[in-house]
Protein backbone atom coordinates (compact mmCIF):
# COMPACT_ATOMS: atom_id res chain seq x y z
CA UNK A 1 0.00 0.00 0.00
CA UNK A 2 1.40 3.42 -0.94
CA UNK A 3 1.91 5.63 2.07
CA UNK A 4 1.80 9.37 2.62
CA UNK A 5 4.54 11.00 4.64
CA UNK A 6 4.33 14.56 5.95
CA UNK A 7 7.68 16.34 6.36
CA UNK A 8 7.54 19.37 8.60
CA UNK A 9 10.28 21.74 7.38
CA UNK A 10 8.62 24.91 8.64
CA UNK A 11 11.10 27.52 9.81
CA UNK A 12 13.97 26.22 7.70
CA UNK A 13 15.43 28.21 4.83
CA UNK A 14 16.47 27.11 1.34
CA UNK A 15 17.73 24.50 0.61
CA UNK A 16 16.79 22.94 3.99
CA UNK A 17 13.24 21.85 3.03
CA UNK A 18 14.48 20.37 -0.28
CA UNK A 19 17.23 18.42 1.47
CA UNK A 20 14.78 17.08 4.06
CA UNK A 21 12.46 15.95 1.26
CA UNK A 22 15.28 14.20 -0.59
CA UNK A 23 16.40 12.40 2.56
CA UNK A 24 12.87 11.01 2.98
CA UNK A 25 12.36 10.25 -0.73
CA UNK A 26 15.39 7.96 -0.58
CA UNK A 27 13.69 5.97 2.17
CA UNK A 28 10.24 5.92 0.51
CA UNK A 29 8.86 3.26 -1.84
CA UNK A 30 7.82 3.93 -5.42
CA UNK A 31 4.23 5.17 -5.39
CA UNK A 32 4.48 6.77 -1.95
CA UNK A 33 3.48 10.41 -1.58
CA UNK A 34 5.45 12.93 0.42
CA UNK A 35 4.14 16.31 1.53
CA UNK A 36 6.63 18.99 2.58
CA UNK A 37 5.47 21.84 4.82
CA UNK A 38 7.59 24.94 4.33
CA UNK A 39 7.41 28.56 5.39
CA UNK A 40 10.18 29.44 2.93
CA UNK A 41 8.63 30.93 -0.20
CA UNK A 42 11.72 30.21 -2.31
CA UNK A 43 11.51 26.53 -1.47
CA UNK A 44 7.88 26.42 -2.63
CA UNK A 45 9.12 27.32 -6.12
CA UNK A 46 12.42 25.45 -5.96
CA UNK A 47 11.14 22.07 -4.80
CA UNK A 48 8.76 21.64 -7.81
CA UNK A 49 11.71 22.61 -10.03
CA UNK A 50 13.76 19.80 -8.51
CA UNK A 51 10.86 17.35 -8.89
CA UNK A 52 10.64 18.18 -12.61
CA UNK A 53 14.38 17.94 -13.04
CA UNK A 54 14.74 14.48 -11.52
CA UNK A 55 11.43 13.15 -12.87
CA UNK A 56 9.16 12.48 -9.90
CA UNK A 57 5.49 13.49 -10.07
CA UNK A 58 4.36 16.81 -8.63
CA UNK A 59 0.93 16.29 -7.11
CA UNK A 60 0.35 19.88 -6.05
CA UNK A 61 1.47 23.08 -4.36
CA UNK A 62 -0.90 24.91 -2.04
CA UNK A 63 -0.50 27.74 0.44
CA UNK A 64 -2.38 28.08 3.68
CA UNK A 65 -1.70 30.82 6.25
CA UNK A 66 1.91 31.29 5.22
CA UNK A 67 2.69 27.57 4.99
CA UNK A 68 3.33 25.98 1.62
CA UNK A 69 2.38 22.35 1.10
CA UNK A 70 4.31 20.70 -1.72
CA UNK A 71 3.21 17.15 -2.48
CA UNK A 72 5.23 14.75 -4.61
CA UNK A 73 4.80 11.12 -5.64
CA UNK A 74 7.95 9.03 -5.87
CA UNK A 75 7.93 7.49 -9.35
CA UNK A 76 11.30 5.79 -9.59
CA UNK B 1 18.16 13.34 -16.85
CA UNK B 2 20.91 15.55 -18.24
CA UNK B 3 23.92 15.46 -16.01
CA UNK B 4 26.92 17.70 -16.02
CA UNK B 5 30.12 18.10 -14.09
CA UNK B 6 30.31 20.81 -11.43
CA UNK B 7 33.67 21.54 -9.84
CA UNK B 8 33.78 23.90 -6.87
CA UNK B 9 36.95 25.46 -5.48
CA UNK B 10 36.49 26.83 -1.95
CA UNK B 11 39.15 29.12 -0.49
CA UNK B 12 37.04 31.38 1.70
CA UNK B 13 36.62 31.46 5.45
CA UNK B 14 33.51 33.66 5.40
CA UNK B 15 30.09 32.36 6.35
CA UNK B 16 28.29 33.72 3.30
CA UNK B 17 30.68 32.19 0.78
CA UNK B 18 30.91 28.85 2.59
CA UNK B 19 27.09 28.83 2.69
CA UNK B 20 26.74 29.57 -1.03
CA UNK B 21 29.38 26.97 -1.93
CA UNK B 22 27.51 24.40 0.21
CA UNK B 23 24.20 25.32 -1.46
CA UNK B 24 25.64 24.90 -4.96
CA UNK B 25 27.28 21.62 -3.96
CA UNK B 26 24.19 20.13 -2.32
CA UNK B 27 21.54 21.26 -4.78
CA UNK B 28 23.86 20.48 -7.71
CA UNK B 29 24.57 16.98 -6.40
CA UNK B 30 20.96 16.03 -5.68
CA UNK B 31 19.93 17.28 -9.14
CA UNK B 32 22.00 14.64 -10.87
CA UNK B 33 25.26 16.50 -11.45
CA UNK B 34 28.70 15.07 -10.75
CA UNK B 35 29.95 17.43 -8.03
CA UNK B 36 33.56 17.71 -6.83
CA UNK B 37 34.64 20.22 -4.19
CA UNK B 38 38.23 21.26 -3.55
CA UNK B 39 38.75 22.68 -0.04
CA UNK B 40 41.79 24.88 0.37
CA UNK B 41 43.21 27.99 2.06
CA UNK B 42 40.85 29.52 4.66
CA UNK B 43 38.10 26.94 4.19
CA UNK B 44 39.90 23.81 5.36
CA UNK B 45 39.94 24.79 9.06
CA UNK B 46 36.15 24.35 9.15
CA UNK B 47 36.42 20.71 8.10
CA UNK B 48 38.57 19.42 10.94
CA UNK B 49 37.13 16.30 12.58
CA UNK B 50 34.32 17.23 14.98
CA UNK B 51 34.58 20.92 14.21
CA UNK B 52 31.51 23.03 14.83
CA UNK B 53 33.44 26.26 14.60
CA UNK B 54 31.26 29.09 13.28
CA UNK B 55 32.54 31.01 10.28
CA UNK B 56 32.54 34.80 10.69
CA UNK B 57 30.12 36.93 8.67
CA UNK B 58 31.65 38.87 5.81
CA UNK B 59 28.86 41.41 5.52
CA UNK B 60 25.41 42.35 6.76
CA UNK B 61 23.78 39.31 5.15
CA UNK B 62 25.99 36.98 7.17
CA UNK B 63 24.94 38.76 10.36
CA UNK B 64 21.29 38.51 9.33
CA UNK B 65 21.70 34.81 8.52
CA UNK B 66 23.16 34.05 11.93
CA UNK B 67 19.83 34.69 13.64
CA UNK B 68 17.80 32.52 11.24
CA UNK B 69 17.25 28.82 10.86
CA UNK B 70 19.53 28.53 7.83
CA UNK B 71 20.87 24.99 7.25
CA UNK B 72 24.48 24.85 8.54
CA UNK B 73 26.99 24.80 5.67
CA UNK B 74 28.75 21.70 7.03
CA UNK B 75 25.44 19.82 7.06
CA UNK B 76 24.72 20.86 3.46
CA UNK B 77 28.15 19.65 2.33
CA UNK B 78 27.59 16.37 4.15
CA UNK B 79 24.16 16.02 2.51
CA UNK B 80 25.79 16.71 -0.86
CA UNK B 81 27.96 13.64 -0.17
CA UNK B 82 25.28 11.40 1.39
CA UNK B 83 22.29 12.26 -0.78
CA UNK B 84 23.96 13.31 -4.03
CA UNK B 85 27.24 11.41 -4.16
CA UNK B 86 29.36 14.59 -4.20
CA UNK B 87 33.04 14.28 -3.41
CA UNK B 88 34.87 16.76 -1.18
CA UNK B 89 38.63 16.79 -1.45
CA UNK B 90 40.94 18.47 1.05
CA UNK B 91 43.80 20.26 -0.71
CA UNK B 92 47.07 18.49 0.01
CA UNK B 93 48.99 21.77 -0.06
CA UNK B 94 46.70 23.31 2.60
CA UNK B 95 47.14 20.20 4.74
CA UNK B 96 50.93 20.51 4.48
CA UNK B 97 50.83 24.17 5.49
CA UNK B 98 48.47 23.42 8.40
CA UNK B 99 50.64 20.43 9.29
CA UNK B 100 47.71 18.02 9.56
CA UNK B 101 47.07 14.58 8.09
CA UNK B 102 43.84 13.01 6.81
CA UNK B 103 42.97 11.64 10.27
CA UNK B 104 42.46 15.19 11.51
CA UNK B 105 39.71 15.87 8.96
CA UNK B 106 35.99 15.06 8.93
CA UNK B 107 35.56 11.39 7.93
CA UNK B 108 33.09 12.23 5.14
CA UNK B 109 35.77 14.02 3.15
CA UNK B 110 37.55 12.16 0.37
CA UNK B 111 41.25 11.52 -0.02
CA UNK B 112 43.59 14.54 -0.09
CA UNK B 113 44.13 15.79 -3.59
CA UNK B 114 46.61 18.04 -5.36
CA UNK B 115 45.51 20.85 -7.62
CA UNK B 116 46.92 19.20 -10.75
CA UNK B 117 44.66 16.20 -10.33
CA UNK B 118 41.62 18.28 -9.37
CA UNK B 119 42.01 20.49 -12.45
CA UNK B 120 42.51 17.47 -14.70
CA UNK B 121 39.28 15.97 -13.33
CA UNK B 122 37.48 19.31 -13.72
CA UNK B 123 38.16 19.44 -17.45
CA UNK B 124 35.06 19.88 -19.62
CA UNK B 125 32.92 20.94 -16.68
CA UNK B 126 31.86 24.15 -15.01
CA UNK B 127 34.18 25.47 -12.30
CA UNK B 128 32.83 27.68 -9.52
CA UNK B 129 35.11 29.44 -7.06
CA UNK B 130 34.10 30.71 -3.64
Amino acid sequence: MPEKKVIDARGSFCPGPLMELIGWIKLANIGDELEVLSTDKGSAADIPEWIRKVGHELIGVTEDAGVWHVTVKKTK
Amino acid sequence: MASSKISIIVVTGSHERLQMAAMVASVGAVSGNEVSVFLSMNSLQYFLKGSDRPAPAEGSFGTLMAGKNVPPFRLLFEQAVDLGGAKLFPCSMAMDVMNIDADALAPWLGEPLGLTRFLADAQDGQVYTF
